[in-house]
């Protein structure tokens, strides 16, 4: 393992002081982990707090900020965070009119965000209500299983629900709003390499030079199934057919397109996937609202990338252009 | 750490079915499975390495520690407060799936805890296991951990029915677990993280079931010998 760490066990810790040092526009209480925006709780808006573990950098901290989130909850690498922490960030972001919890699903944080509710309705009045995510077409969705995992649009999530926060949207309009991210997000994932937990020391799967995991989600999990390593142009179709299938993206205000990089591939590789995807985007007639391009949500080091369509609306998409001003997404502000 | 090699040949004295299950013994048993854990943090990881995230051997050996570090600070006398301040301590320093998990287990095991013998700890175990069960959504053959610790109450209850003594009782309630955990082999997962891969979760022996072992395990070690 080479890493930039002095301590597998302090990783989390020390990156957070980081993050505080670099960013004084937000505000670090470090023994919950949690990361706000100074001035939160805003008086009378609609608090947003997500969470998750720790190694999707800039998720979620990245994406705290006027216009996005109030609070993130910072778990151990791929650990997702403790009640406590969710609690001090709910508290620590209520102005008056409720919290949104923007949670990936995963069972473990969906678990924790559930105890932490629950906890919250037992001490306090604030009105918590919870989004849960699942927009990884590559699981197969099941009343027996898990179901979906949250990746790409939890992101698309936290900017559009965030604006409408800002805007004074009261917490069932925001809420709504969530959902609708949700409900017309679709995504989907490759892996061509592992990732080393720090505190593992290892990577987490064996993936030789010519093959490829495809339907992975952000934990170094392995995918669904490998298969050869390919050109962009056919690992593209392997990840956009499948988003395609899944929901009719036709008609309507075009998407979001949004390609991610999962931490160890490079932006040019990314800008090469992303005309790939607009490619076959355009042959199936299906218009680009707006784009995003970036390592977003990462998998610590792991090369390679996602794929995350959103069916836009004329409101979704006025509210993707809101001012947000984080340390990962700033623009209008 | 290992409580039951400062007992030995305790268990000779152990041949009444009204075995006392106080603090102390439940203490021993958190220690022991503590122990266990630490032992055998990297084999759980990597198990989890193959069909999940690679963090169980590592979160729950740490909120584990803490549990230990908690129950010497404390030193909650009465038994139920014993399991209640192991649960508190998971839930707080676990996160993740286990810490939620392993956190109701032992929470819902301290709420049922009656009067202290081998029938109170049965019952306590049963309500823990169904605690899982809810939190967890999950059900037998989900290859889970909950695979281990059905079959381990099931053991458990039997043997305790059938007038046998605690300590036989625990051991085949460990051998049930051990039992259940072989059997996730072959299973496809469907609650979890290694429910993601389908198929290929088969032929992977499930990490949570494989702790769950552990904690009968080490009951039977523990707590074996006592009254």
């Amino acid at each position: 393992m080479k890493k930039l760490i002095n301590d597998p066990a302090n990783v989390v810790a020390e990156a957070l002081r980081g993050i505080a040092a670099a960013h004084p526009e937000l505000r670090v209480d470090h023994a919950q982990r949690v990361v706000f925006r100074d001035d939160a709780p805003v008086r009378g808006k609609v608090g947003l707090v997500s969470g998750g573990g720790s190694g999707h950098e800039p998720m979620h901290a990245g994406f705290v900020g006027p216009g996005m989130l109030d609070a993130a909850c910072a778990g151990e690498v791929f650990t997702s965070p403790v009640p406590d922490q969710v609690v001090a960030a709910t508290r620590g972001v209520d102005g008056g009119a409720g919290v949104l919890h923007v949670v990936k699903n995963y069972t473990g944080d969906v678990m924790n965000f559930e105890m932490a509710a629950e906890l919250m309705a037992a001490e306090s009045g604030t009105e918590v209500v919870a989004v849960v995510t699942d927009d990884d077409v590559a699981v197969q969705d099941s009343l027996y299983t898990a179901g979906r995992r949250g990746v790409g649009v939890t992101i698309l999530v936290e900017k559009i629900a965030g604006a409408a926060a800002e805007q004074g949207l009261p917490l069932t309009g925001v809420a709504e709003v969530a959902r609708r991210v949700n409900g017309n997000g679709r995504s989907m994932g490759v892996a061509l390499t592992s990732c080393t937990v720090p505190a593992a020391g290892r990577p987490t799967f064996d993936l030789p030079e010519d093959q490829m995991e495809i339907g992975i989600g952000i934990h170094g999990e392995p995918g669904r199934r490998r298969v050869p390593l390919a050109p962009a142009r056919e690992i593209a179709e392997m990840l956009v057919e499948p988003v395609l299938a899944d929901l009719d993206f036709t008609g309507g205000d075009g998407v979001i397109a949004f390609v991610n990089g999962m931490g160890g591939t490079p932006l040019l590789e990314l800008y090469l996937m992303y005309a790939e995807v607009a490619a076959i985007l355009e042959k199936a007639g299906i218009g680009i609202a707006r784009n995003l391009v970036g390592s977003y949500m990462t998998s610590l080091e792991m090369a390679g990338c996602s794929v995350t369509l959103l069916k836009a609306d004329d409101e979704l998409l006025r509210l993707w252009d809101a001012p947000v001003r984080t340390p990962a997404l700033r623009w209008g502000a | 750490m290992g409580r039951a090699s400062a007992h030995p040949g305790a268990a000779l004295g152990c041949l009444t079915v009204a075995d006392t299950v106080d603090g102390a013994a439940l203490t021993a048993w958190v220690q022991e499975f503590a122990r266990l854990v630490h032992e055998q943090r990297d084999a759980l990881t990597e198990l989890d390495a193959a069909i999940g995230d690679a963090d169980h051997g590592t979160n729950l050996d740490r909120g584990l520690a803490a549990a230990v570090s908690a129950l010497d600070t404390e030193a909650p006398a009465d038994p139920a407060a014993v399991l209640k301040a192991v649960a508190t301590t998971l839930i707080r320093t676990v996160g993740g799936a286990s810490g939620p998990l392993y956190g109701t287990f032992f929470l819902r095991a301290s709420s049922a805890l009656g009067e202290g013998d081998g029938a109170a700890l049965a019952v306590a175990m049963r309500a823990g296991l169904e605690g899982v069960a809810a939190r967890g959504k999950a059900e037998p053959g989900d290859k889970t951990m909950l695979d281990a610790l059905g079959p381990a109450c099931d053991a458990l209850d039997e043997a305790l029915t059938a007038n046998r003594p605690l300590d036989e009782a625990l051991r085949a309630a460990a051998e049930g677990a051990a039992r259940g955990r072989d059997a996730t082999v072959p299973m496809v997962a469907r609650k979890g993280r290694a429910s993601y891969l389908g198929e290929r979760s088969a032929g992977h022996q499930d990490p949570g079931a494989t702790s769950a072992t552990m904690l009968m395990e080490a009951a039977a070690t523990a707590l074996a010998g006592r009254g």
